[in-house]
């Protein structure tokens, strides 16, 4: 779900680039189409959209992108955002302290929610840094010894990346493939991981774009038998649900703030103290958050996650019946109305969370259908909603074809989403997909039955 | 947000409703197309003068079909389906409009700059111009060939 910026020419530019100069004018009947159609005239009926958009803001259903911050957890940050805006280090005077003690009981909210320690909590900017600062300083540290990490091929951008970063630096780096659900095997860890040999090993809890979930506690056993650190990226699996760092085994935890109902820019690193985690920090300073991560906390925003993980610990479980409620809600409409509908991701809930349902319709491309959907805020790991006109690497990794990747959308629900919405989203569906599908040569070739992969098209890749 | 529109470009005036703007900022032309689309359809690809192309691939997220019927070396009619974004739809829509009630040589002659320019399609989407390009040449191509081949088989019939 890539949100890099377009590229675009502005319009005065494209009077002078070569690849818009016009051969021609304008043919008289495409100028009296314009005209017509801005005249309310349908041009081909059955296939017009006019008039079928409601005005106002769009329905969120994009849960897994970000979530919207919990009245509550305003709440506790209005204070810290108005009157006490001291730095929580200033240990001389009351602003200082009444900061600090708000940062002290956000990070015991946190810690209550993984079951951790709050001497085991630091705060970051996001769970972007928690991710770098975890994979980055513990293969650093132990850059004398051991110089292998392993991953998997669906990990988030940032954790990717470092990586990359790493094997820069002379580290060997192994991605590991997932299955078809896009789940990975204990099996390939274990064949992975190198004793004695392997420093980290990262896998991320539930992934953003399928929602497929890892089995974190056999891998945590399998990293722990090789001496190897383990490290989990949970920022979509925490607080939604159970998630217990001494059940589980892990040694870092990276948490988000803004995918826990909280506000964004800031999130949390867990790091285990027995047996003590050792990181290089790649933050340089005064040494806040146990020499771990310098730098003065934003206070209301650490406030506002502990407030928001405070939350999720109360209601993780009426969430979670909540969110599969309307999950079934929303995949079942859709199967019920349409047919040639793929779930991308594990059927089963026990290897998927349910709030996260990535769909592929299949002949129907997924911007075109996004155009449509615009009363509901969706996304898509279609091509052509990336600058880089590359499907999602994440659709690619479970091995889906690249035309059902082209066709995919991903649809979020949350605490706050109802059922209205997940009725809206379902009747916008089947309305678009069966009128797109209509526009398709694909669909015509499908239901006439012939097979779209015996066919050589004119352009392969 | 409507405000930061118009500081923008103050010649642009968006069409789309404000609810939501779209992803991409598209023109009002492509918008028009997709919102409103010209000759969606088929025509019957066993008639003689109709000429059927289809370009593209899934894989690559775009797929466009035209169909044009020709009388006397002129299109008199072309309908097209096409699997891809808001820009393909557009580019084949606009394709199809732009062919109506010409000759064939001055099809032939339409080249993915006039459609670029008319949708101001974003440097990212140009691809599904030439596709639209490619479209047109091929559905042409198919048509003359069908004729050249009833013809033949007119000749040796009457021969």
């Amino acid at each position: 779900m890539s949100t890099e910026p377009v590229a675009s020419t502005s319009f005065d530019k494209m009077a002078t680039d070569k690849r818009y100069a016009a051969s021609g004018e304008v043919p008289e009947g495409v100028a009296r189409n314009m005209q017509a159609s801005a005249a309310g005239e349908v041009l081909s009926p059955g296939f017009s959209v006019r008039g079928q958009f409601l005005e106002g803001r769009p329905s969120y259903l994009d849960m897994q992108a970000t979530t919207p911050m919990d009245p509550r957890v305003l709440d506790a940050m209005m204070p810290f955002l108005t009157e006490q805006y001291g730095n929580a280090h200033s240990r001389t005077h009351t602003y200082g302290w009444e900061a600090e003690a708000g940062v002290e009981r956000a990070r015991e909210q946190v810690a209550s929610l993984i079951g951790a320690s709050p001497r085991e909590i630091i705060f970051t900017s996001g769970a972007t840094e928690s991710n770098n600062i975890a994979i980055k300083g513990i293969a650093r540290f132990q850059r004398a010894k051991r110089r292998h990490v392993v991953t998997t091929q669906i990990e988030h951008k940032c954790v990717l990346d470092s990586c990359r970063w790493l094997e820069a630096e002379g580290f060997e780096v192994t991605y590991l493939p997932v299955g078809s659900n896009g789940v990975v095997d204990v099996e390939a860890v274990r064949a992975a991981v190198r004793p004695g040999e392997t420093a980290l090993v990262s896998v991320m809890a539930v992934n953003n774009e399928i929602g497929s979930v890892q089995p974190l506690a056999e891998i945590a056993a399998v990293a722990k038998a090789a001496g190897a650190k383990f490290h989990t990226d949970a920022a979509q699996m925490v607080g939604k649900l159970p998630f217990d760092v001494n059940e589980l085994g892990v040694d870092a935890v990276s948490i988000s703030g803004h995918k826990v109902y909280g506000p964004k820019g800031v999130g949390a690193l867990y790091v285990r103290r027995r047996p003590r985690l050792r990181l290089e920090p790649q933050m340089s300073g005064g040494g806040q958050e146990r020499g771990l991560r310098s730098g003065t906390l934003p206070h209301p925003l650490v406030v506002g996650m502990g407030a928001a993980c405070a939350v999720a610990e109360a209601e993780r479980e009426r969430d979670e019946v909540h969110v599969r409620m309307l999950a079934d809600r929303l995949l079942g409409g859709l199967r019920a109305n349409l047919s040639h509908v793929g779930l991308n991701g594990d059927e089963d809930t026990a290897r998927r969370y349910a709030g996260c349902l990535n769909v592929s319709f299949a002949c129907v491309e997924g911007e075109s259908l996004l155009m449509a959907l615009r009363n509901i805020a969706v996304s898509s790991g279609s091509a052509c909603t990336s600058a880089s006109l590359e499907p999602s690497y994440v659709l690619r990794a479970l091995g889906v074809d690249e035309e059902l990747a082209h066709t995919s959308i991903r649809f979020g629900v949350g605490r706050f989403t109802t059922a209205e919405e997940v009725d809206m989203a379902v009747e916008l569906c089947t309305r678009h997909v069966t009128r797109l599908r209509e526009m398709s040569p694909l669909w015509e070739m499908t239901l006439e039955g012939i097979d779209l992969k015996s066919i050589q098209w004119s352009q392969e890749h | 947000m409507l405000a930061r529109l118009a500081l923008r470009s103050a010649a642009r005036a968006p069409v789309w409703p404000a609810a939501a703007a779209p992803a991409r900022l598209y023109h009002d032309h492509v918008m028009d197309h997709y919102e409103n689309p010209r000759n969606v359809g088929k025509l019957d690809s066993a008639a003689n003068d109709v000429g059927t192309a289809i370009v593209g691939a899934p894989a690559c997220g775009d797929v466009m079909k035209l169909q044009v019927r020709i009388e006397d070396g002129k299109v008199v009619d072309a309908k097209f389906k096409t699997f891809g974004c808001g820009s393909a739809i557009a580019s084949s829509s606009v394709a199809t409009e732009w062919i109506i009630g010409k000759s064939v040589d001055d099809c032939l002659g339409i080249k993915n700059t006039d459609i670029a320019q008319h949708l101001k399609l974003p440097p990212v989407k140009l691809h599904c111009s030439m596709l639209a390009e490619d479209a047109i040449k091929a559905a042409i191509k198919d048509a003359q060939s069908k004729s050249e081949a009833a013809a033949g088989a007119e000749a040796t019939a009457t021969a």
